[in-house]
């Protein structure tokens, strides 16, 4: 009798073995891929350098000529502004132009074309929270065309985004002075050669024909 | 745009073939989905160059070469 239940035990066993080693296997490598944290790329020292590359050609891609000079030689972009009254959540310009510098990683900044006068600071940051590489934080140049899109393509979007302050919480007005005058020396010199570049040019020769009209 | 990469390529097709559109449109969904923001870099007929932000893709122009998809704007650092 003993001997027949041990028999029809270790029969079911061996059937049931069959339905649920299966699973209790699947089970087990499904605790371990849980526990088992996903490997961090491995550091790589010119990745950063290879993504500032690639952010550079397109930003170059993208922008005016006279825009991606700008930002090759001050390291900004300067980018008028469009509203009637000057940008949102300010005291309004009176219909005076202003403009934006944008700067890699760091707030826009408002300012009044004629005076100089800074208006405010936006900050606004474009973060990829996936962090492909442990960082949210996109390369300089791709920070900058970010900017550079959403201030082109709706600038009344972006400024409402931003956070807000006055001129001196987060970049050293001296600074952007300082820039300013950069940039009107810049421009000013490039005035300068494309004015040389046009007397430089012979004058337009007509072909001598045998046949005058 | 990716952090540690500059530029990646999601997806390339011709418009007006109907299965490379059907997989655009797929593709453009999915970023937007992710939270991305689209934008179209386009020429004004002045010769300006300006981007223009897109949320659908009826609002991209047909001759559109590209679309470049952003991480959503956040405020920064209070």
């Amino acid at each position: 009798m003993l001997f027949a239940l041990i028999t029809t035990a270790l029969v079911a066993i061996a059937l049931l073995s069959d339905l649920l080693l299966p699973r209790l296997t699947q089970q087990w490598e499904r605790h371990r891929a849980r526990r088992e944290r996903p490997p961090a790329p491995a550091y790589d020292p010119g990745r950063e350098r290879r993504a500032e590359q690639t952010a550079r050609a397109l930003l170059r891609s993208c922008v005016n000529q006279e825009e991606w000079s700008m930002y090759r030689d001050l390291g900004f972009i300067r980018v008028w502004g469009s509203q009637r009254d000057g940008p949102e959540r300010t005291d309004g310009t009176g219909g005076a132009a202003y403009g934006y510098l944008v700067y890699p990683h760091k707030p826009i900044i408002a300012y009044l074309a004629q005076t100089h006068r800074l208006l405010n600071e936006y900050f606004v940051t474009f973060p990829d929270e996936t962090r492909p590489y442990g960082s949210a934080r996109l390369p300089d140049s791709d920070d900058v065309l970010a900017k550079w899109m959403a201030l082109t393509g709706d600038e009344r979007r972006l400024i409402a985004t931003a956070n807000m302050h006055l001129p001196g919480r987060q970049v050293d007005p001296a600074q952007v002075k300082r820039d300013l005058w950069r940039l009107t020396q810049w421009e000013r010199a490039r005035l300068r050669s494309a004015g040389d570049e046009q007397t430089a040019t012979p004058p337009t020769v007509r072909p001598v024909t045998d046949h005058p009209e | 745009m990716k952090p540690g990469h500059g530029e990646v390529v999601i997806a390339e097709g011709d418009v007006e073939l109907r299965d490379d559109e059907l997989r655009l449109i797929e593709a453009f969904r999915e970023q937007l989905d992710t939270g991305m923001w689209a934008a179209v870099p386009v020429t004004e007929p002045a010769g300006r160059r300006q981007a223009r932000m897109v949320q659908t893709f009826d609002d991209i122009p047909r001759d559109a070469d590209r679309v470049i998809f952003f991480p959503r704007a956040a405020g920064g650092a209070r």
